[in-house]
């Protein structure tokens, strides 16, 4: 890596984040504002400077949307600041809703896997199958999470994995629509090469099918990861977790602190996004090994 | 049919008003028209035509990768289809078509794995194949770091590899610069020579036909069928320069005849 090839990825995000802290100071100072000048009339102050009001705006405890800096903040104050082991720190409920994501993910991508082989390898799965597996995606999750939490319940299954089942649920979608386009994807001579040497469909599997389509079973991946993010977040909703960044969400909503909701929104895409970056990165040295992609 | 036969007209290739008709939403698409065609062991044969010919899918109706609607086909006296099971043939692609994440010596070994050779075996066969078309050295080398001329010298050992009596080639060098080709042509030449195998070339050069081939057959399109088969009486043994004698300027002359005659009736 160079100076040219560094500058060239990071200003593009570097320019990309300003614009969104620019504009979301912006929506603070204008969301806030109504409140700050009712706060300012309660006090018998009708004679305060546009300065007074914009930082106002920007210190408030419970404010409609709290500016960059107080979320940054908070974000500090619950990570760096806080021990691991404390029920205050967002890194111990980042690591409960980051192992039951990440649970899921596994358990998702192994589903999707074998769903596509069977998919790829039975016509009549195909057709059987990908309209379930279709319509398992349109039922919104929200309403699919607590009566998965309930039954496993009360069969017995509490603790990670019924969080980890609803990861599953979401993550396994893009593995089969991936890999079954991989297993599909390679040349037509590549086929043929194999069927003069007589190969068995197992031969066939191993030896093609299967490298061929790792390309598209981490660019599914990438999409799997964070949506099973998103999923164990979702499953925390329901059940009142305690702990967790949705259990985060659902105490900051209860007590309208909203610092606390974005910090943990903020905490839950950052994770989501190094996990979408570390598959990339795996997938690009896999492509790189695959022979699919220029060596520099 | 094995014991006396074997001496010289050995028929490795034998098909009897072959046809093959496919069939598309358009219509019927007669790929191959009643083809008549014997080749014996140890022949190069070229087919050779227009795009639309049938050239390849005759290739193919050998290598079992399509199957013809009538007629009769039999590879060394039995059906295409056990031919392939026995691995008679090792078949060249137009592209070299190696697996780019194999090196060139796990490129040439993946049919011999799939035989179920040992390790040991597998790297006797690919070492003696890959020196065979020039390419010891390149072994742990991947495609992507080779020339196009040098895939398709790994590709036509990967097809030597399982030593199969037949070699079908579609159209190996069709891809490449002439001076490359030439360069392989000879090369091919040469190992033809030395292991006596039986050759079905695919072509559309002319030149490439007929320095390379014992008969030249020329198709026509439309339906795709021969349109006839020109013995060649050049020496087996011929290196490029004899591409300036008479002789070769005739024989290539007389496919160039075929093809115009086979192509004409198109026109009207």
């Amino acid at each position: 890596m160079n100076i040219k090839s560094l500058r060239l990825s990071f200003v593009p995000v570097l320019v990309v984040l300003s614009a969104i802290i620019v504009c979301w100071y912006v929506a603070a100072a204008v969301l806030n504002t109504p409140w700050q000048q009712d706060k300012f009339k309660r006090a018998d102050n009708n004679d305060y400077s546009l300065v007074e009001l914009l930082s106002g705006t920007m210190s408030q405890e419970r404010p409609v949307l709290p500016s960059p800096h107080q979320v940054a903040l908070e974000v500090y104050n619950t990570t760096v600041k806080k021990k691991i082991t404390s029920k205050r720190s967002l890194i111990f409920h980042s690591g409960v809703t980051l192992s039951s994501a990440l649970l899921g993910f596994a358990m998702g991508t192994l589903m999707g896997i074998l769903l596509a082989v069977a998919i790829v390898y039975n016509r009549a799965l195909n057709k059987s199958l990908m309209p379930w597996i279709i319509a398992s995606q349109t039922i919104p999750i929200l309403a699919v999470a607590p009566m998965i939490i309930v039954v496993l319940n009360a069969v017995g299954i509490q603790g990670l994995l019924p969080k980890a089942f609803i990861s599953m649920y979401l993550s396994f979608f893009p593995v089969v629509v991936g890999m079954v386009k991989g297993l599909n994807s390679p040349d037509a001579s590549h086929t043929d090469l194999m069927h003069t040497f007589n190969a068995s469909s197992a031969q066939t599997f191993w030896k093609l099918r299967l490298p061929t389509s790792l390309p598209y079973l981490f660019t599914s991946m990438k999409v799997a990861v964070a949506i099973a993010m998103v999923g164990a977040i979702v499953a925390e909703l329901p059940t009142g977790a305690v702990a967790g960044l949705g259990a985060r969400l659902l105490a900051g909503s209860y007590y309208g602190q909203t610092i606390q909701i974005w910090s943990a929104l903020v905490m839950a895409s950052v994770l989501a996004a190094l996990l979408v970056m570390f598959i990339g990165l795996i997938g690009k040295l896999v492509n790189r090994r695959m022979g699919l992609e220029q060596h520099g | 049919m094995n014991e006396a036969a074997s001496s010289a007209f050995e028929k490795v290739i034998e098909i009897n008003n072959l046809s093959l008709t496919f069939k598309t939403s358009d219509g019927p698409v007669f790929a191959l028209n009643d083809i008549n065609l014997d080749i014996e062991r140890g022949d190069f044969v070229s087919l050779i035509g227009p795009s639309g010919c049938g050239k390849t899918t005759l290739l193919r109706v050998i290598a079992d990768l399509e199957k013809a609607t009538e007629g009769e086909i039999s590879i060394n006296s039995v059906s295409p289809e056990q031919a392939r099971m026995q691995r008679a043939y090792g078949y060249v692609f137009q592209a070299a078509s190696l697996y780019p994440w194999r090196t060139i010596a796990k490129n040439v070994a993946l049919p011999l794995e799939i035989m179920g050779l040992s390790s040991a075996m597998r790297r006797e066969r690919v070492a003696r194949n890959l020196e065979l078309v020039n390419l010891s050295g390149f072994e742990n080398k991947y495609p992507w770091q080779l020339s196009g001329g040098m895939q398709q010298r790994a590709s036509i050992a990967r097809a030597l590899a399982v030593e199969p009596d037949l070699l079908l080639m579609d159209e190996p060098f069709g891809a490449l610069d002439e001076i490359v080709r030439d360069h392989l042509n000879e090369q091919l030449l040469k190992l033809w020579d030395k292991t006596n195998k039986t050759v079905v070339f695919v072509t559309h050069s002319i030149p490439e036909a007929v320095y390379l081939s014992t008969h030249i057959v020329v198709m026509s399109p439309r339906p795709g069928q021969i349109h006839e088969i020109i013995k060649s009486d050049l020496p087996r043994m011929r290196n490029l320069d004899i591409r300036e004698t008479p002789e070769f300027l005739s024989l290539a002359n007389r496919v160039r005849d075929g093809l115009r005659a086979g192509h004409s009736y198109e026109d009207q």
